[in-house]
């Protein structure tokens, strides 16, 4: 438990429910971020402005506090690039079947008492869980 | 959660265990339980004409599956859509290649499942 930051979790956790706040009390849209994306590079898109606005703010927003607060952690330099691709077209897959991620069915989902989003919740946890003790103590981890 | 170690070390449960992302999701769940009920009893959003919420309510097999391909994802890199895109400009390359490979599992999606239209109940 030696990394754990109880306090800028909490914050920060607290930022991202108050972003979805925001979002769904001015746009009336959930801050579902696979959502968002996918809305926004789409062909036929009748709503993109707000989504590419929201992406840009997200980029800004990730910026900004690394401009304020400064690096918080040096980024791994040692993961493989082929799992890396795995993994992005896992979750964009499985982002686009199951209609949400972490931040539709987790943050939202959860918050507007919905059992289908809970169930994906449960699921999605549960699985990310069993898969990153398979690579780390049953493969020997990975990089 | 933009460093996807932090994340891997939550998901790491018999590892050097990380409980921060779990006060993350509590820190932000805590907030929309207390306003999104009260939110979605206003007539309509501050600049848009009606709330777009999901209007699919069904523990279907797209629904376990989806979370469950996902959650494979996020377990084996530690990354979700969210971090990934906040953390473009941190000096890696990993969230950039990540959003790509995201589009790529999308694509594959679209083809596999065809362009569904998910029903929205507008109100």
């Amino acid at each position: 438990m030696e990394n754990f930051t109880p306090y800028s979790a909490v914050i920060g956790g607290a930022l991202l429910g108050t972003a979805a706040t925001l979002l769904l009390w001015l746009n009336g849209q959930i801050a579902g971020i696979s959502g968002i994306f996918q809305g926004a590079i789409k062909m036929h898109s009748p709503d993109r402005l707000w989504r590419i606005f929201f992406l840009a703010g997200l980029v800004c927003g990730g910026a900004l506090c690394l401009q304020i607060m400064g690096p918080s952690f040096t980024p791994r330099d040692n993961f493989s690039l082929l799992l890396l691709l795995i993994a992005g077209i896992l979750v964009g897959f499985g982002s686009r079947i199951g209609n949400g991620c972490t931040s539709g069915h987790g943050v939202c989902g959860l918050g507007r008492n919905s059992g289908r989003s809970a169930v994906a919740t449960v699921t999605f946890f549960s699985v990310a869980l069993a898969t990153t003790f398979i690579v780390r103590h049953v493969l020997g981890g990975i990089s | 959660m933009v460093n996807p170690e932090k994340v891997l070390a939550f998901l790491d449960i018999t590892g050097n265990w990380d409980p921060s992302l779990a006060l993350v999701m509590g820190g932000a769940v805590a907030v929309t339980l207390l306003t999104f009920r009260r939110i979605l009893c206003l007539p309509r959003p501050l600049f848009a004409s009606h709330f777009q919420i999901p209007g699919n309510d069904a523990i279907d097999m797209p629904l376990l599956g989806g979370a469950a391909i996902f959650g494979i994802g996020w377990g084996i890199s530690g990354y979700c859509p969210g971090p990934a895109v906040a953390s473009l400009t941190f000096g890696s390359y990993e969230p950039a290649i990540f959003i790509i490979a995201f589009i790529v599992g999308n694509f594959l999606a679209i083809l596999w499942q065809g362009p569904k239209v998910e029903p929205i109940a507008e109100h």
